[in-house]
């Protein structure tokens, strides 16, 4: 029985209220698109959470590895220039 | 318009909705993939619901005081007006679709159309069921297709419910003396003409399910008069009614 | 243990006891990993099973309002248990080898739905000790160290909160209603209270899990922590009711602002542990039958999405 193709795994994404990203809530099983859309309705929106609703296959997604987390993330942290604070105005100037 | 026949008429949408969430509400745990039994769960709750908002306006029709429980928990099988294809159980889950699927094409037209009736009241728990009904319909559209248009076991556990259940889908849009009454008062559509949008979503849908519509079949009636129910209602109002039978008249 | 091993092994710990979180691709030592997917998995188990004994129910719930309130909460715990499964899919097995698991014996879930559900007020009785119980665990478990686990513990308690408020509503009900009502309730807390204990484990001293999983944060608190502090929330909620927790050394202790109770049956435990409770062999086989009469359908299903990808992909090779 479990060489039986199992519905594969989709990855749900909900936008909470218009003006908002949609974001990730969790997973669920589903043979296709349509059902992934429809279980993730009746899976994740139970009590109003959402407004719209994006699903993908979990396979086709493609992270970034941990083990490079240091080489990815960590130059940004002395980038203070990218940060506003980093300019210093007198206090008179306003709206800036 | 004859008060009686407005009551029959809630009384018939009110145990529609209220048997096959009863029936759906027998999968709760059992369904075939948990997504599903949610899914199915979620459908059942609807139509609870709606069996609530109907019952309870049958009951301020009727003028005597009885509450949503009291129509649901006291009446026995003669005085239950759902129609037949709703009662019967469940099966295997090709019959649980099968049944859904012939049901909720009829709710679909009939409540789109009850969205215009002259009663204010039906109008609005029509416009808020029909939303719910839409979906339903989607639902068991898409698995109707899916299950015909699976496997060759699937597609013939298909045939085979569609075979069982068909003899009860012409009670659906059969006209009664209720049913002209209601469309003299505009409170109901005519049911020839939701007959005719019934009949063509059944057939494509069938169609597109790879199915085929049994011919000439005798068709069943006598659920929505209450003349003749199946044996399975009172089954169903056994287990419904347990509880209040067992210990009459108290608060729960 | 090699060098690089022990060198990410100290790192870990190092993260834990920081309490960061760790997240599906980070490195993680075997054994935590093994410990979460039991944990995870036995968590999801309980969610699905559970659904068993209240779902008996659902067909004779005595009114309509009640009805919808059950099937929503047994709904709810379908999606907890899908959640959970989730959490657990991050680990790298798949839903259907933890099903496999259950099915086959290895896999535990929660002894407490090995018990029968008998009457009405059971439903009332499920929903405030079954769920009040959990909801002790599954607070400490939102800070759990596992970043999947936590994030599905926090929309689980999210979405309890009425499941214990449900419960309890019925048993009031029933306790400002007649003597018949009123003894159905006692009798319902009598079968319910014992069980209801054990559903934290066993005690301290005989855990064999508690202590690593308390170094790696996955458990905040331990099994005694956890029952004590479900006794002194529950026996005054108990005493609203009008009802007497069946337990005759129950009494409040001053010195150690604590309820001190009396010694649960072990033995009963490990028993039903074992498989030897009431409704053990029942439970597993409701949940076999269901996995098996739904194969037909989730492989039609499969064959169906093929299907039409095919002819998707023939539709757009035959335009180009």
């Amino acid at each position: 029985m479990t060489n039986k193709k199992n519905w594969p795994l989709w990855e749900v994404f909900i936008r909470s209220k218009n003006g908002l990203s949609h974001k990730h809530a969790g997973s669920l099983h589903a043979a296709d698109a349509e059902m992934a859309i429809e279980n993730a309705r009746d899976v994740y929106t139970r009590r109003s959470e959402g407004v719209s609703i994006w699903v993908v296959e979990s396979r086709y997604i493609t992270a970034s590895s941990p083990n490079q987390a240091e080489s990815l993330f960590d130059p940004a942290d002395d980038k203070v220039y990218r940060h506003p604070t980093f300019y210093n105005l007198p206090d008179e100037v306003k709206h800036i | 318009m004859p008060h009686s026949a407005f009551f029959e008429y809630l009384l018939r949408l009110g145990d529609n909705a209220l048997i096959l969430g009863h029936r759906l509400s027998e999968w709760c745990g059992h369904g075939p993939i948990l997504e599903q039994d949610i899914a199915m769960t979620n459908i059942a709750l609807d139509q609870v619901g709606q069996a609530r908002s109907l019952l309870q306006y049958a009951g301020q029709v009727e003028g005597k005081g009885r509450t949503e429980d009291q129509l649901a928990y006291l009446r026995d099988v003669g005085d239950y007006r759902n129609v037949l294809l709703v009662e019967q159980p469940n099966g295997d889950f090709a019959h649980t679709i099968t049944r859904q699927f012939l049901f909720d094409a009829f709710n679909y037209f009939q409540f789109e159309a009850l969205k215009q009736s002259s009663d204010e009241h039906l109008r609005a728990i029509a416009a808020k069921s029909f939303k719910e009904i839409a979906y339903h319909l989607r639902y068991s559209s898409e698995w109707m297709i899916r299950l015909g248009d699976g496997t060759e076991e699937s597609h013939q556990r298909m045939q085979a419910a569609l075979e069982d259940l068909w003899m009860f889908s012409g009670e659906l849009t059969e006209v009664t003396e209720v049913d002209e009454l209601m469309l003299e008062t505009g409170v109901a559509p005519d049911l020839r003409s939701i007959k005719k949008l019934y009949d063509e979503k059944v057939a494509a849908i069938v169609q597109e399910a790879t199915l085929v519509l049994p011919a000439d079949t005798w068709m069943q009636s006598g659920g929505k008069t209450g003349q003749m129910h199946s044996e399975h209602l009172g089954f169903i109002l056994a287990e419904l009614q347990f509880v209040q039978r067992a210990y009459p008249g108290m608060e729960w | 243990m090699d060098p690089k091993q022990k060198a990410l092994a100290e790192q870990f710990q190092a993260r834990i006891d920081a309490d960061e979180k760790i997240e599906p691709k980070d490195w993680m030592p075997d054994a935590y990993r093994k410990t979460l997917i039991r944990q995870i998995s036995q968590h999801a188990h309980s969610e699905v099973v559970g659904m068993l004994p209240e779902g008996n129910w659902v067909t004779r719930a005595p009114s309509l309002r009640r009805k919808v309130a059950l099937l929503a909460k047994i709904q709810d715990e379908a999606g907890h248990g899908l959640y959970l499964y989730g959490a657990a899919e991050t680990l790298g097995i798949d839903r259907e080898e933890l099903l496999e698991e259950l099915h086959t014996g290895k896999a535990k879930y929660s002894s407490i739905f090995n018990y029968p559900s008998l009457s009405w007020a059971d439903m009332g009785a499920i929903g405030w000790l079954v769920d009040g119980a959990a909801i002790m665990n599954q607070v400490m478990l939102t800070r759990t160290s596992y970043g999947p686990y936590a994030r599905a513990m926090v929309r689980i308690c999210k979405e309890e909160s009425f499941h214990q408020r449900q419960g309890y509503e019925i048993l009031l009900t029933l306790c400002r209603g007649t003597e018949a009502q009123k003894q159905m309730a006692q009798d319902s807390l009598n079968r319910w209270w014992w069980p209801s204990l054990m559903m934290f484990g066993p005690s301290d001293e005989a855990s064999t899990h508690t202590q690593q999983s308390m170094d790696w944060r996955i458990k905040r608190k331990t099994n005694d922590e956890l029952r004590q502090q479900f006794v002194d929330a529950t026996v005054p909620q108990a005493d609203f009711l009008g009802l007497t927790v069946p337990d005759p050394d129950l009494k409040w202790n001053e010195a150690r602002g604590h309820y001190d109770f009396g010694e649960i049956d072990w033995a009963e435990f490990w028993n039903v542990v074992k498989g030897n409770g009431p409704c053990n062999r029942q439970r597993m086989q409701a949940r076999i039958k269901a996995h098996e009469e739904g194969a037909w359908v989730r492989e039609a299903a499969m064959a169906y999405a093929e299907k039409r990808q095919k002819r998707q992909e023939e539709r757009k090779a035959a335009v180009a």
